[in-house]
């Protein structure tokens, strides 16, 4: 906290990178972002990550309670929804959650019902996954930016 | 008769002697000693190997002697000798009884004639005068065979009452004559059967020469057997002088060996050993075995296993030993080696348990490290949500004590996660994965920067104090970051446990410590000499000293451990992870340092550290900014790099608010962390003096004072904006339509949502708002597409490609913009909520045709503003409008071509697409 960190944060958000690329949460799209991001815009992709979470959480929120309705039949709506994600998903390299929400969607274009509330679990799973790691990663980067901007004045 | 049944018997008893006396193989008993059965194929095999007659040592007159005079010796030939005698005894036993029966009826016969010569002396004359037998001529045999046949035939004469008549003479004498005849007949008979007896008996008399050949066969036996063995035979008498010697590989001669002891014919080691033994055995009377290496300037160095029995003469008494030896040379060799061999085997073995023991703890230990390493990342991460969280709550509306709690959980908070992040370097520090980096710097300035930064927080009234020696140098060489953190550690520790007083920092230069110099000699001398001597070292004590409340001696020895305090109940007044020290320690030790403390109870305490630094030459000084040297540049003193004085007092208020740009105490991270995570980053990238930073929080306040515009006013036309943005009248209509949308989206959301989008939607109107103002002439683009996600990062891609564009949410908004302006390139979505890109751009490709929008009203277009705008009737070019597929089946690409799309990209949009798109249909 005193600007000493800035090294080693900049280790930890690297090395958490890594992990999540070599485990397939995130892939090139990710860089893409990154590289989107300078000076006239610090915080690109800390906005679009938020941005899609927010959307993505009101999608998911309404396939589980599209699906969680007993006498459910719009499987189209679900399609729907599921474009959406599968779109910003794979807009800001979300692999991982891409991958699920397709598996989900063409469950969903069978209207295979519990494969769909299967796929829903497993999406909702790395979503959340994600967003954890997201949220720390951004932590790091916060931490990172705030060692790196110490200034001691005189 | 009598006599025909005497010469039966004697004819029975010869047969059975004759078949048991001499049994067909005397040899028998001499052949079943060597365990051969067919003595004859035996001797015809050993007929057939040529025994070679090799110079042995034998004393052969010697051996028949021994043999008489040993009991083992002799036993072979007794045995031979007794059953020869037995044999000679039983047939003597036999012959003389038949020569006792022939005798005993010799006499019977001269008894009757005597007694007949006796009965008829009176009328003696007259028979002899008479020749009754013409043949008889020898009277005397015929008056015999007369006397005989009458005493034989004694009753015969009873029975003839008639004796004295001629005729009963004539009768007479006739039966005697026949009588002496048959007599005669047997006697012949007799002799010649004992000659017969006798001539068997020289014919078989010769067991001597069979019991000779048994010998030699024996012998050729021996020979066989031993001619190859590598044997040495001996016999020494009771003085362990040899008398017989057998040796298959004879290096001395006869002479030399016979009539001496061991001793008196060797000389090395094992001569002794072995007459030892030998005595030994000799004296203990029990055959024993021993393996003997002798060394001798004879035959070399040689084990040899020695088989040695002592020998009795018949009564009984020692008279020597057996000795027999054999060269086991090789197979000691051979079973040393294996020994060896079998030891080596099993010191490896426990070497490698051993060593696997090791490496398990090991492995052990690195994974419980690892796992702590692990846990701790992993705590780290939702403990910052909940310290975050905490944060932006700090931030609302809130009471004062409910302020006083949330303050309690954010510095517990960071106290935690302060812990962590300790946790985190120890096992850094411990597993060696932490690199130390060299860099220069320069002392004086971080001892600087540390007080201030100390004093920056300072709650307390204490005096800070830097003292540094001249002779330090102004600069050198070593890891600042883990040097900072140890002072700081220091520092913030001295701090803690002062209450009043003074803190400080001292540096000095000190000779090489004595610790250092047992240690580094062997190393750091030969990196030195790598180095060509360019770099001295200098060592630099640097002592953090308080005027605090001091530590017992006793909790001094655990005051470095792990999680230790000084007692539990500092713990608890204090608090604090306990890990500080433990890493100055170990990062001091990684730096190749040491530290130490001394301390008195209420007097304070001086935390010391030695450590190594290089001192660089002084020629790359210039060029070599080390990375502070941008700090120095923001210093109000530039030239201070030489003081060795600083002293911070306590202020009162807000000690640097005259002197510094303003952050004071924004350096707390709680207190930075106050405002929201967007706003923090913006303005802490920002540099306080910047204009980027203002610009930031000016879009900030713009994109809040439009939003609230826009809720007012969420449908219509709205006067600031038309305002804002008076020079791009035309596209009015469709930032209005965006916001409409976007305001839709986010009335889902809630509030949080909505923030969100602000800074998003004030991003778009100031790029709109700057191209419009500088750049008229670019191209106009029209992104179609319903993803927010997606339109951000095709817009930040356009950005960085040097365009900005124009978003429709979806086919209908697409076709009024299009419509509105006039766009060089559509990039459309095709799966879209309320009109698909394939549909849209089927209407537009209708409108182009025709002119007209009556497909597009037909497809249920809202087209009310259309009309209304039909006046600009646009030129008919073809719009390039390039499609954006997720690839999946849904959206083939023959699909977009028949639509009537010009080209496709495949979702994610990449720079690279992007650009190759844009340079494609842009010119």
């Amino acid at each position: 906290m005193l600007g000493l960190g800035v090294d080693r944060l900049q280790a930890d958000i690297n090395r958490l990178l890594a992990s999540l690329f070599h485990q397939g949460v995130l892939d090139e799209q990710f860089l893409q972002l990154q590289q989107l991001q300078d000076e006239t815009s610090p915080n690109f992709v800390y906005d679009v990550i938020n941005i899609y979470f927010d959307e993505s959480e009101k999608l998911l929120r309404n396939l589980r309670l599209l699906l969680m309705d007993r006498e459910f039949s719009d499987y189209k709506k679900i399609g729907l929804h599921l474009n959406q994600l599968v779109g910003s998903s794979s807009s800001i390299g979300a692999r991982r959650v891409r991958n699920v929400c397709v598996a989900l969607r063409s469950a969903s274009e069978l209207s295979n019902r519990p494969g769909c509330l299967r796929g829903l679990e497993v999406v909702e799973h790395e979503y959340h996954y994600l967003k954890n790691m997201m949220h720390e990663l951004f932590q790091l980067e916060q931490q990172r930016l705030l060692a790196a901007g110490v200034r001691y004045p005189m | 008769m009598v006599c025909e049944m005497e010469t039966d018997q004697i004819e029975e008893m010869d047969v059975e002697v004759l078949s048991s006396m001499w049994p067909e193989n005397v040899g028998t008993e001499a052949d079943k000693q060597f365990n051969v059965e067919k003595p004859a194929g035996d001797l015809d095999t050993l007929k057939e190997v040529t025994i070679e007659e090799k110079p042995t040592i034998a004393d052969l007159t010697r051996l028949p002697e021994l043999m008489n005079s040993t009991q083992q010796g002799s036993s072979q030939l007794t045995n031979l000798v007794k059953q020869w005698e037995y044999m000679q005894d039983n047939a003597v036993r036999l012959l003389r009884e038949e020569l006792k029966n022939l005798n005993r009826q010799r006499e019977e016969a001269e008894a009757k004639e005597l007694k007949i010569i006796e009965e008829y002396k009176f009328e003696s004359n007259e028979p002899e005068n008479v020749p009754v037998l013409d043949e008889t001529s020898d009277l005397f045999r015929r008056f015999r065979q007369k006397k005989r046949d009458a005493l034989v035939d004694s009753k015969k004469i009873e029975i003839y009452e008639e004796f004295d008549t001629v005729a009963y003479w004539k009768q007479k004498a006739l039966n005697l004559e026949k009588m002496l005849e048959a007599s005669t007949e047997r006697e012949r008979r007799l002799v010649e059967k004992l000659s017969e007896s006798l001539k068997t008996m020289e014919s078989q008399s010769a067991p001597v020469q069979e019991l000779t050949q048994n010998l030699e066969r024996a012998e050729g036996f021996l020979h066989f057997i031993l001619q190859n063995a590598p044997i040495v035979m001996g016999h020494q008498d009771k003085d362990l002088r040899y008398l017989f010697i057998y040796n298959k590989y004879p290096s001395l001669r006869e002479q030399d060996i016979l009539g001496k002891t061991d001793v008196e014919i060797f000389h090395g080691g094992g001569v002794k050993e072995s007459q030892d033994f030998k005595r030994e055995v000799l004296e203990k009377g029990k055959a024993s075995k021993r393996e003997i290496t002798f060394t001798t300037d004879l035959f070399g160095s040689k084990t040899f296993l020695i088989y040695v029995e002592p020998v009795y003469n018949k009564a009984g008494e020692k008279i020597g030993i057996n000795y027999m030896g054999m060269e086991v040379t090789e197979q000691v060799d051979k079973r040393e080696k294996m020994a060896k061999l079998r030891e080596d085997n099993a010191v490896r073995k426990a070497m490698e348990s051993e060593l696997n023991k090791t490496i398990h703890i090991t492995e052990e230990t690195m994974r419980a490290k690892q796992m702590l390493a692990t846990m701790s990342h992993e705590i780290r991460s939702p403990l910052s949500g909940v310290v975050g969280m905490a944060e932006i709550l700090s931030t609302t509306r809130l009471d004062k004590e409910q302020r006083q709690l949330l303050n309690v959980m954010i510095s517990s908070g960071d106290l935690v996660l302060q812990l962590i992040n300790d946790i985190l370097d120890l096992s850094k520090v411990e597993s060696g994965v932490m690199k130390l980096e060299a860099t220069k710097f320069r002392p004086r300035e971080v001892v600087k920067h540390v007080l201030q930064t100390a004093a920056a927080s300072l709650k307390k009234s204490l005096t800070l104090e830097g003292n540094i020696a001249d002779d330090v140098p102004i600069e050198v060489v070593g890891d600042v970051l883990r040097i900072r953190q140890i002072l700081t550690n220091l520092i913030s520790n001295a701090i803690k446990f002062t209450h009043e007083g003074n803190v400080g920092i001292k540096l000095q230069v000190i000779s090489e410590p004595s610790f250092a110099r047992d240690n580094t000699l062997t190393a750091d001398t030969e990196e030195q000499e790598q180095n060509g001597l360019t770099e001295t070292s200098v060592w630099i004590c640097c002592d953090v000293w308080d005027t605090g409340i001091g530590i017992p001696e006793n909790a001094i020895p655990c005051l470095f451990k792990k999680y230790m305090q000084a007692s539990a109940d500092h713990a608890r007044k204090y608090g604090g992870t306990g890990l500080g020290l433990a890493i100055c320690k170990q990062l001091v030790e990684l730096m190749g340092g040491q530290l130490t403390v001394t301390s008195r109870v209420n007097e304070g305490s001086t935390f010391t550290f030695i450590l190594p630094y290089k001192v660089g030459t002084s020629d790359d000084y210039s060029d070599d900014q080390d990375e502070f040297s941008d700090m120095a540049d923001h210093q109000s003193e530039p030239d201070d790099t030489a003081e060795g004085y600083f002293q911070f007092k306590p202020l009162l208020g807000s000690i640097y608010s005259n002197g510094g740009p303003g952050i004071g105490n924004d350096f707390l991270p709680h207190k930075v962390m106050l405002t929201s995570p967007i706003k923090l980053m913006n303005s802490f990238v920002a540099d306080p003096s910047n204009n980027t930073g203002q610009s930031e929080m000016l879009q900030l306040e713009n994109g809040g004072y439009v939003d609230e515009s826009k809720l007012e006013t969420s449908s219509g036309h709205c006067p600031e904006s038309a305002h804002q943005y008076e020079n791009g009248n035309g596209r009015c209509f469709s930032k209005e339509s965006e916001s409409c949308s976007s305001s839709q989206a986010s009335s889902e959301g809630g509030t949080l949502e909505m923030e969100s989008e602000l800074t998003v939607s004030s991003h778009r109107e100031e790029e709109k708002a700057e191209t419009d103002l500088k750049e008229t002439s670019k191209p106009k683009i029209l992104l179609v597409e319903d993803n927010k996600i997606n339109i951000m990062v095709a817009k930040s891609m356009m950005k960085q490609l040097g365009h900005t564009m124009d978003i429709a949410n979806n086919g209908v908004e697409a076709i009024t913009a299009i419509n509105h302006s006039s766009y060089d390139l559509v990039l459309m979505d095709v799966c879209m909520p309320v009109l698909d890109g394939l549909k849209a751009t089927r209407l537009i490709r209708s409108y182009e045709e025709t002119g007209n929008w009556n497909a597009a009203i037909e497809a249920g277009v809202d087209i009310k503003t259309l009309e209304n705008e039909q006046v600009c009737v646009r030129s008919t070019n073809r719009l390039p409008i390039i499609a954006m597929t997720a690839n999946t089946l849904a959206e083939s690409s023959e699909e977009c071509y028949a639509n009537g799309m010009d080209s496709f990209i495949s979702k994610p949009v990449t720079l690279q697409k992007l650009r190759e798109c844009l340079q494609q249909y842009l010119h």
